[in-house]
């Protein structure tokens, strides 16, 4: 079987019936976001039953509305809150969160902080397009220095979020990043982000022609695709590099999006955690007082 | 693990049948004897004993109790854990309450079922942290943007916390609508005796789940199963797979949001719902009303002085009466509008610069002349004041 006629095949299985076509734009990386979705929710054989998907707002946060799941399109930023109760509620569902990089780590960021500091049992696949897109292209929390949107006309003077790197010291179990365009490692890591117990996050760098792209001269869709090719380096590579490189070979990584899987690690999540909280409570009390007749 | 109700568990844990404790922690018990399995709540001054009590006995009957970052999160958590299958809830104060309005207004557009306890404080901004007021009744039903009805109970007794508690559950699930328990702070950290009341002693109402065809259901329209406009609940995970949305939706839950006619359907039937049950969901209780040619109208602490003066001025000879609202919203503009027709005066004791005496006006006759006794900084009024008021407006 063909790529192409597998992909068919698997919209058809995990597309949600009416909703099509997609509010996406031309060129926009979010489409490839659910394919990806879809081939590691095949590849693993998750019930589709048991899968709650959650998001904010936003061109990304749209996704779940697309995908044949349970599916809860929540408020700015929020995501990831409402998605620790569904959590709570139902340990056997496994939670997918889709979300952007405004959604999560703007109006957003202070409950990102803490899902990956609880290490709650979720997948977020977040979104990043340096831009709030779908308001029309105002500045987000993660443009690079220099980036002109409505809202930084002149030139973005703040620093950026590094998601992947705060995700790292927040202790999140698995923290990887990766350009959109090639299917094969997101799709490995969102394969991995669900089999991992804890808090996943794994951020693809999605471009929004319509919103960044246009106004910071990345041209379209084909030089699109060289400006990512261009401004990611491997992790590894990247290390070498600064290790072993010259002072000119240092300074042509230093500015580019490190990829690749920067945390992997198997720790008990938070309501596995809670789950022997309860039970040592609970012990306690019926050897204590003969059982809850 | 998954939690299941446990009446013996339960029982266990909230320990003797008549206690002295505080309205704060009869609105915890309230919550576990109503089934809640999950909690997500943040610390605020007069509410936090609430979420200490609750932290407490949860996880001892299998629930799950989350301090979370926020109170923001914390109605975020409470809707997520609603849609997962859990009778879920919050509380909070002033300030929280405001941060909660985005996520109030979600729960509503959503028909999520939640309840949140609002131990009120006075504001604007944080106010007097330790001190009660009642200084959001107005917030409760208009905060959020929008066109919305609210479900509001006061309690004006520490076993009116538990027992309104229970009732707000049963109002959430019955009507898939957040339910705020609108305390004050007088209330909920007052100590009295309650009487925790046997399984047999109380009513639950429980969600109707979605029980027909997946192809057919509609999780957003009137119910298909029975004759109202409340739908059946598709809880995440049984294999509805609902698609859940703050947008204006239509029937099936897909976004709307360019369709004026789909608009207007969605937003009638989630306020008719409640508007068309104002007289059921009318809950007062009438003092010495029967030959009153004065009342007062009141709630919650402010009910408590307000009786005394009442009893005061009676010994006095003077026909006064009081009437409680222990459902302020959806006001009973119906037993308010009757009550003008009898008595001459109207007076409306609050512990704020005047929220509630707006709706009784509003619904009063032109006879009826309606005024605020306010009581602001903290204090609640004394029954003397009261008193003072009624041989004022003689
Ligand atoms: C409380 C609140 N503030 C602002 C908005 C407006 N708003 C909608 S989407 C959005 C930005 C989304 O950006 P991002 O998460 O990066 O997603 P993208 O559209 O770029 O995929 C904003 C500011 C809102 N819906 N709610
Ligand atoms: S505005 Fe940008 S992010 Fe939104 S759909 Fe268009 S390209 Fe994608």
């Amino acid at each position: 079987m063909t790529a192409m006629i597998d992909a068919e095949r698997l919209r058809k299985k995990y597309l949600r019936d009416g909703m099509l076509p997609t509010i996406f734009c031309n060129g926009c990386g979010h489409g490839a976001a659910f394919d990806y979705a879809f081939r590691a929710f095949e590849e693993l054989g998750l019930d589709m039953d048991k899968v709650a998907l959650a998001s904010g707002i936003g061109c990304s946060s749209r996704i779940p509305g697309y995908i044949n799941a349970d599916g809860l399109h929540t408020a700015h930023g929020r995501a990831l809150a409402f998605a620790t109760g569904i959590k709570a509620a139902n340990p056997d569902l496994t939670i997918v969160v889709f979300t952007g990089d405004g959604d999560c780590t703007g109006i957003g960021g202070n409950h990102f902080i803490h899902a990956a500091r609880r290490n709650i049992d979720m997948t977020v696949i977040l979104l990043n397009n340096f831009i709030y897109g779908m308001t029309g292209g105002q500045l987000a929390p993660t443009a690079p220095i220099g980036s002109i949107s409505t809202t930084s006309p002149y030139g973005n003077i703040e620093q950026a979020f590094n998601i992947c790197e705060l995700a790292k010291a927040l202790g999140a179990a698995y923290v990887a990043r990766w350009p959109i365009f090639h299917p094969y490692q997101p799709i490995k890591s969102i394969k991995e982000g669900i089999q991992n117990k804890g808090f996943s996050l794994i951020e693809l760098l999605s471009p929004c022609p319509t919103a960044y792209g246009r106004r910071n001269k990345l041209g379209e869709i084909d030089s699109l695709w060289k400006w990512y090719e261009d401004n990611t380096i491997l992790i590894e590579d990247y290390e070498k590099a600064m290790d072993y490189g010259t002072e000119e070979e240092k300074e042509a990584v230093r500015g580019k999006f490190q990829v690749g899987v920067f945390q992997n690690v198997q720790k008990p999540g938070f309501f596995e955690e809670y789950d022997k909280l309860v039970q040592r409570i609970i012990a306690k009390e019926d050897e204590r007082k003969g059982g809850a007749e | 693990m998954r939690y299941e109700r446990d009446p013996a568990r339960i029982r266990k844990v909230l320990g003797d049948k008549v206690q002295f404790v505080q309205g704060d922690m009869a609105a915890a018990y309230g919550g576990l004897l109503a089934g809640c399995s999950f909690f997500g709540g943040y610390p605020i001054t007069p509410a936090s004993e609430v979420a200490e009590g609750i932290a407490r006995m949860l996880p001892r009957v299998k629930g799950t109790f989350i301090q979370m970052e926020d109170e923001i999160g914390s109605l975020a958590a409470v809707i997520g854990a609603a849609w997962g299958g859990a009778k879920a809830m919050t509380s909070t104060s002033g300030p929280g309450f405001s941060l909660m309005m985005e996520n109030y207004g979600y729960a509503i557009m959503t028909e999520t079922p939640c309840v949140i306890v609002n131990v009120q404080r006075t504001g604007p901004s944080t106010g007097q942290p330790t001190l009660g007021a009642q200084g959001d009744m107005m917030q409760v039903r208009w905060g959020t943007h929008g066109d919305v009805e609210a479900i509001a109970l006061a309690p004006s007794t520490v076993q009116e916390c538990l027992d309104l508690t229970i009732e707000a559950f049963n109002l959430s699930e019955k009507y898939r609508h957040p339910v705020c328990l609108m305390a004050d702070g007088e209330i909920g950290h007052l100590r009295e005796k309650l009487v925790i009341p046997d399984e047999d002693e109380m009513t639950l109402i429980e969600r109707v789940p979605a029980t027909i065809d997946k192809d057919k259901f509609l999780p957003f329209g009137n119910s298909q199963t029975r004759d109202n406009k409340v739908p059946d609940f598709p809880t995440f995970g049984t294999g509805y797979r609902t698609y859940v949305t703050g947008l204006t939706h239509n029937k099936k839950g897909f976004p709307a949001t360019d369709k004026q006619r789909d608009h207007e359907e969605l937003i009638t039937r989630l306020v008719t719902k409640i508007s068309d049950d104002r007289e059921k969901l009318t809950n007062v209780e009438r003092v010495e009303l029967d030959d009153a040619e004065t009342a007062f109208v009141t709630y919650g602490a402010s009910a408590r002085p307000t009786e005394s003066a009442v009893a005061t001025a009676r010994k006095n000879g003077m026909k006064v009466g009081m009437l409680r609202l222990k459902t302020v919203w959806p006001f009973p503009r119906r037993t308010i509008e009757e009550l003008s027709k009898k008595v001459n005066k109207i007076i409306v004791p609050e512990m704020n610069l005047g929220q509630i005496v707006h709706s009784v006006r509003e619904y009063s006759c032109d006879g009826c002349e309606v005024t605020l006794a306010p009581k602001v900084g903290g204090e609640m009024h004394l029954p003397d004041e009261l008193f003072g008021y009624l041989e004022a407006r003689k």
